[in-house]
């Protein structure tokens, strides 16, 4: 399972780095960007589900 | 003022934000726009529409085309192609449009990141211990004006780098722009000017004596190799002013007015810090404090509605978070309200470029109170008081602390 964010619509809204912060790091902009290459073990399956579920702008999506 | 005007009958075809039934309690009135609606309209501020469903709001928050944000606060003064230099607007960039608009906020971006917002959370919490120390022993103090609004005036007063002494006066700055809604040209063309000369005095203040906070930041900002026009370096000093004071002290009063009348609320915080991220999200979901506004830029249908160039839409962040469609029992404040993809902070291009410091501030502000005053209530729930306009909150916030 992995995360990925797509840049166009992420606007920095900053939810998921705050939910998730090791899945999720913030550029010099603010802008949300994936730690490494956001591969999800097992005890975090469900921050990333809830990372997905709090982007206000639907900017994070879960590849399984 | 609001009770000049007739009172509004039905909110569907005249409705009026500064309307007193809309300021008291505007939640019903959405609820019912959302299922009668959704898009409401009024002839008062020259014509205005205010779409009242979460995917609506989106829509019109991510159409820079048919809606520009040249004015963003809804008056009866409706300004014209050549009253504001579009596309820079009078307080860039919340006022800007695109192209100018990513300019504009790529460069204060980096003042707000989280990593440099992070740094500030020693210096608020002892700013609200300072306030709270200040109340002494009290047993009924003010959530409003004695705590909630000092904290974000300290802050942007120590990041704008602007004399302590002035924090009155930069209070009476933000109350001049967004509650006088219904006052005169002349009457907003006073206090302008009188803003203006304050903000060049601390502008030359800086250029002589540069230091390490935003305004030298401004100061010293390039575009495209040149320094900023002296109204872009002003425009957004008014708006760190405008866009980050009214509305945070908002959040933090509404929360603190939450917590004062629902117990279980308050000791669960008290009891289970940890829940203290996910409160926050759902205080600023459930009464989020901002409501934005944009021009119509070009005739248009929108969802059925004949819109016409410079028709005013209020835009309902606020409204958009009590969408059932979009929440589970939307109606209810859930302290522990897991997924909660809540807009209080807008979408889109112009999402507000202080959310890292507001979420902090408004963190910080309610550990440190209830810290102090692990239970209180309300006062005299009559005398609270909601600022009317396009910032809603608490204002007016006797508690009971002992
Ligand atoms: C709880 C507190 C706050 C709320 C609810 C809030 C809400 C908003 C909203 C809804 C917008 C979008 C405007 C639009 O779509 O036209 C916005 C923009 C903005 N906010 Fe905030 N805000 C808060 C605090 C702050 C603070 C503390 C600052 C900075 C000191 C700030 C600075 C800005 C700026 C610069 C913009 C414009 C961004 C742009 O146009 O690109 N805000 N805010
Ligand atoms: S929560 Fe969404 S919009 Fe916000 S930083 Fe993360 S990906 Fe970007």
């Amino acid at each position: 399972m992995k995360v990925v964010i797509n840049a166009d619509a992420c606007t920095g809204q900053g939810r998921c780095f705050g939910i998730a912060p090791e899945l999720f790091d913030f550029d010099d902009l603010g802008n949300g960007v994936v730690k490494g290459d956001g591969t999800v073990t097992t005890e975090l399956v469900e921050k990333a589900r809830l990372a997905e579920a709090n982007c206000p702008e639907h900017a994070i999506s879960i590849e399984e | 003022m609001s009770h000049t005007k007739p009172l509004v009958e039905d909110f569907a075809t005249d409705f009026d934000h500064a309307d007193p039934q809309w300021v008291s309690n505007p939640y019903p009135i959405w609820e019912d726009l959302r299922t009668r609606c959704p898009v409401a309209h009024t002839d008062r501020y020259g014509g205005a529409w205010f779409p009242a469903t979460h995917e609506l709001v989106s829509r019109v928050a991510k159409d820079t085309e048919n809606f520009t944000s040249r004015s963003v606060v809804m008056s009866n003064l409706r300004p014209t192609d050549e009253d504001l230099p579009a596309p820079i607007g009078i307080a860039p960039p919340i006022t800007s449009d695109p192209p100018f608009h990513a300019i504009a906020r790529r460069l204060v971006l980096p003042a707000f990141s989280p990593g440099v917002v992070n740094a500030l959370e020693p210096q608020i919490r002892a700013l609200c211990n300072r306030l709270l120390d200040d109340m002494g022993d009290a047993a009924v103090v003010n959530g409003g004006t004695q705590f909630a609004q000092y904290i974000p005036v300290g802050v942007i007063q120590q990041m704008l780098g602007f004399p302590l002494e002035d924090i009155e006066m930069f209070l009476q700055i933000v109350i001049d722009v967004l509650d006088s809604i219904d006052s005169s040209a002349e009457e907003r063309q006073a206090t302008a000017d009188k803003n203006r000369a304050y903000f060049e005095k601390q502008i030359q203040d800086h250029v002589d004596n540069p230091r390490d906070d935003f305004t030298t930041y401004l100061l010293n900002a390039e575009i495209a190799g040149g320094k900023l026009e002296l109204d872009h370096v002003i425009g957004t000093m008014v708006l760190t002013l405008v866009a980050g004071i009214d509305t945070t002290w908002s959040a933090i009063s509404s929360s603190l007015w939450h917590l004062a009348q629902n117990p279980d609320d308050l000791a669960r915080l008290v009891n289970e810090p940890e829940l203290m991220d996910v409160a926050v999200e759902e205080f600023l979901r459930f009464y989020a404090p901002v409501t934005m506004a944009r021009l119509v830029a070009k005739d248009h249908d929108f969802n059925g509605c004949p819109m016409k160039k410079d028709d005013w839409v209020l835009l309902g962040f606020p409204a958009a978070n009590r969408d059932p469609e979009v929440f589970e029992d939307a109606d209810k404040f859930i302290i522990d309200r897991r997924e909660n993809r809540h807009v209080a902070f807008g979408l889109g291009i112009h999402r507000c470029a202080g959310s890292n410091l507001a979420r902090l501030e408004l963190k910080v502000a309610i550990q440190e109170f209830i810290k102090r005053y692990p239970t209180f209530t309300l006062e005299n729930p009559s005398e609270v008081t909601f600022s009317p306009g396009q910032v809603r909150g608490a204002r007016n916030l006797p508690i009971r602390v002992k």
